[in-house]
């Protein structure tokens, strides 16, 4: 009784550690960042679209960042959403055993390859494919798209597989039982019984492609400036911080903060939908 | 209609039907009883070849279903579950409106839309009793009915797209007395039009509603005639042991 009460309090301890720590990162964030958005202005600080953060007087309008951030995201979505979701079903639904337990590691392997190494063979292979065939300076929307689309992949699929899986035997019988096809019964039963977990599989990936740094540095070329096609060069949130934060001092390190608060607040928001649809999803 | 001719079934290396001969008779009850594990469920997952969805099951003998063989090269396999329908141990209504699951089989084999549909649907209803409960709440969620109006709605699921057997995998075991009585007289109703095999392990259920009862042990099918001589006078000891509860 005695050891138990020790044990519980220990795993208290362990357990707490990780609410403090994401306690003080938050604390620490919003108290370097967001006094200089109310000094600044919110409105000129989200919707300037010049970022001079060494000019006299300095100007931090990080609008140009917030477009690219969403530019490339969106991006990333349209070429990984497809692919993921395809995925998901053929190694829930269709495929034979022996394929998913070859294919569902590999996927697994894919999460663990180091972002830095995504970036790298974005900017030897795929940069000058674009240069080459498609035009403009080649680190560009389009870059950071492909990469991201790629990189979010792991966690589309493994979340869109669980939700699939969790889709009780009982629905897909009753659909066979009624003479459907295999794909007539994923489409009008198996994927709107999975709706919840799937949107949330998309909105997770979506939180992965706005967070990623490194990979995005390297292929999206980090000019300053609202993209105005997909072979424009854009700098996102994270790549701001990243690229100028070795560098800055004072009111410049505190926008750059700023910056790190507005991705804080994406992601929460992201985090928050994906849970309150998968929970009515379940509902459901 | 149909008929098994020498069915034999494994599931990997156990066999789960030792060669299996048994014929149904159109638009009557037939009954399948017998202990757990005998097979019961399986002989009836055959007619509709549901084992098909089980890794490893493979099947020998044969089954005739309007003179031909399902389990033939070429018998289209779509068309036998539209006209062989099942109801599951459990109801298992998709999670869409009652209006949805009814239009469901319609809707894949393209056979209503618009008005006709509706007409389809409420005819479903009807057959089952159910459009009076339900007329006026098409479009509430399937899973929000009782466990008795969900099976219902399983059963009218299949009369929506017109089939000739209705097969029921023990339809009421989750069910309370007085939703199983309601089932009961449903199916002596629906037995004017379809032809009825159903699979229970309860014998008074069997005794009740089936003209014909199938008494299974261990992948055999021991004795197969009509419900009145299987229940007093039986042929064989051990199905006379089974119905007077010796075991099972």
């Amino acid at each position: 009784m005695k050891q138990d009460n020790a044990i519980r309090l220990s795993l208290l301890g362990l357990a707490m550690s990780a609410v403090t720590a994401l306690a003080v990162i938050t604390t620490f964030i919003l108290k370097e960042g967001v006094p200089v958005i109310f000094r600044y202005g919110l409105g000129a600080f989200l919707f300037g679209t010049e970022w001079k953060p060494t000019a006299e007087p300095p100007i931090f309008g990080v609008f140009a960042m917030i477009a690219g951030s969403f530019a490339v995201t969106a991006g990333a979505l349209a070429i990984g959403v497809p692919v993921g979701l395809g995925s998901a079903i053929f190694l829930s639904e269709f495929a034979p055993k022996k394929v998913a337990i070859v294919l569902k590691p590999a996927l697994e392997l894919l999460a663990g390859i180091p972002s830095v190494v995504f970036g790298f063979m974005g900017m030897l292979v795929l940069l000058p494919f674009i240069r080459v065939h498609l035009g403009g300076p080649g680190a560009s929307v389009l870059g950071g798209s492909a990469i991201l689309g790629i990189m979010i992949l792991p966690t589309v699929i493994s979340i869109s597989v669980d939700a699939l899986r969790s889709v009780p035997r009982s629905y897909r019988e009753g659909s066979f039982a009624l003479g459907a096809t295999g794909w007539q019964t994923t489409w009008r039963v198996t994927l709107p019984a999975a709706r919840g977990g799937l949107v949330a599989a998309v909105i997770l990936g979506m939180g992965r492609a706005v967070g990623e740094t490194m990979a995005v540095i390297m292929v999206t070329g980090n000019t300053v400036q609202i993209p105005h096609s997909p072979l424009s060069p854009v700098r996102t949130l994270t790549s701001n911080i990243a690229l100028e934060m070795s560098y800055a001092s004072g009111e410049h390190r505190e926008a750059l903060f700023a910056t790190g608060v507005i991705l804080f607040v994406i992601i929460m928001a992201l985090n928050t939908v994906a849970n309150t649809v998968a929970r009515l999803g379940k509902r459901a | 209609m149909l008929e098994a001719r020498n069915l034999k079934l494994w599931y990997g290396d156990f066999r789960a039907l030792n060669g299996v001969s048994m014929s149904i008779t159109p638009r009557a009850i037939t009954a399948i009883i017998g202990p757990s594990g005998c097979g019961k469920s399986t002989l009836l997952r055959c007619f509709n070849r549901m084992n098909d969805l089980v890794e490893g099951s493979r099947v020998e003998g044969e089954i005739l279903f309007e003179g031909q063989n399902i389990y033939g090269r070429r018998f289209d396999m779509t068309g036998l579950r539209k006209r062989v329908g099942m109801v599951f141990q459990r109801p298992n209504p998709f999670p869409l409106t009652v209006f949805d699951n009814v239009a469901y089989g319609p809707r894949i084999h393209g056979l209503a839309s618009g008005d006709e549909l509706r007409e389809t649907v409420k005819k479903a209803l009807q057959a089952t009793l159910l459009w009076d409960e339900l007329g006026d709440k098409l479009d509430a969620p399937a899973l929000s009915l009782s466990a008795e109006q969900q099976q219902r709605l399983c059963i009218s699921r299949l009369v929506a797209v017109a089939p000739d057997v209705l097969l029921m995998d023990e339809p009421c075991s989750a069910l309370d007395p007085m939703a199983t009585q309601n089932i009961e007289e449903l199916m002596l109703e629906l037995k004017k039009r379809y032809t009825i095999v159903i699979v229970t392990h309860n014998m008074q259920q069997a005794a009740r509603v089936s003209d014909f009862t199938g008494f299974m042990l261990l992948g055999d099918l021991v004795e197969f005639g009509e419900t009145q001589q299987v229940f007093t006078a039986p042929r064989d000891r051990r199905t006379e042991e089974y119905i007077t509860g010796r075991y099972g």
